[in-house]
């Protein structure tokens, strides 16, 4: 069984009580302890203006929580989440594929940069006190730069 | 001469396709004054990684009917407005940026 990092974010009722939020946390740490994941980390956001009115609430109380687990498992905790009264909206998102290519672009990014600086007969990494980063530069390849950001 | 001189841009379809865009609308309207040249934010700020969290970031994108911006007014690389995209629907599911105002 596979184990990927996912978020989970769940949208409750402004005016749930402290006791709600902390029994809905329970359950969901309780579903992922069985079925062998874990929470990683928890977010609470707390109150926060919905962009939109569902079901005349103006407000909602946000909680962000990191899950490491199987997909069974997040498969189970949506299916609980979508019976839970008094949850406005939730949402599971597997995050560590992209986290990963990010990681990637950004070295790929790096690694360029520092060809490019050698190969104009600079050391690999910026010097202090080398002008503003990027912009104007030679060593930013995926950059597009003709002058025109001159007038901004 | 801000187009005068030779174009230095990056290797790749991206910035081929940013080149043409750009350089298309100048000549239609080439009346007195430069259109600001279109970059993709994305590229520019390397931002990798388009969070539906980061509402700051998207906001941007949703003028006032809230519907997502195309890519030939804001500049946006393709491969940046298909992950701009869906931030914005997974935000906008969880009540962070609205589908529609008014």
């Amino acid at each position: 069984m596979s184990q990927r990092t996912y978020e989970l974010i769940y949208v409750l009722k402004p005016d749930a009580p402290e006791q709600e939020v902390a029994d809905l946390h329970q359950q969901v740490a309780d579903i992922a302890a069985r079925m062998g994941g874990t929470i990683e980390r928890t977010d609470t956001w707390g109150r926060r203006k919905l962009a939109y009115e569902i079901g005349h609430h103006k407000e909602g109380f946000y909680v962000l929580e990191v899950i490491l687990g199987s997909a069974e498992l997040m498969k189970e905790i949506d299916r609980r989440l979508k019976v839970t009264e008094g949850l406005l909206r939730h949402l599971i998102v597997r995050v560590d594929e992209s986290t990963i290519k990010a990681e990637r672009a950004r070295t790929k990014r790096t690694e360029e940069s520092r060809r490019r600086r050698v190969a104009r007969g600079l050391p690999p990494d910026r010097q202090p006190g080398e002008g503003p980063q990027g912009e104007n530069e030679d060593d930013s390849g995926d950059m597009m730069f003709d002058g025109a950001d001159m007038e901004a | 001469m801000a187009f005068g001189g030779p174009k230095k841009s990056g290797p790749g379809g991206r910035g081929k396709a940013g080149d043409k865009d750009a350089k298309g609308g100048d000549k239609r309207r080439g009346g007195g004054f430069f259109r600001r040249r279109k970059v993709c934010k994305f590229c520019a700020d390397k931002i990798d990684d388009i969070n539906y969290k980061d509402v700051k970031l998207l906001m941007p994108f949703l003028p006032e009917r809230a519907k997502i911006l195309p890519r030939r007014i804001s500049g946006v690389c393709a491969t940046h407005q298909r992950k701009l995209r869906t931030a914005i629907m997974r935000a906008r599911q969880l009540a962070l940026l609205p589908y529609t105002s008014e």
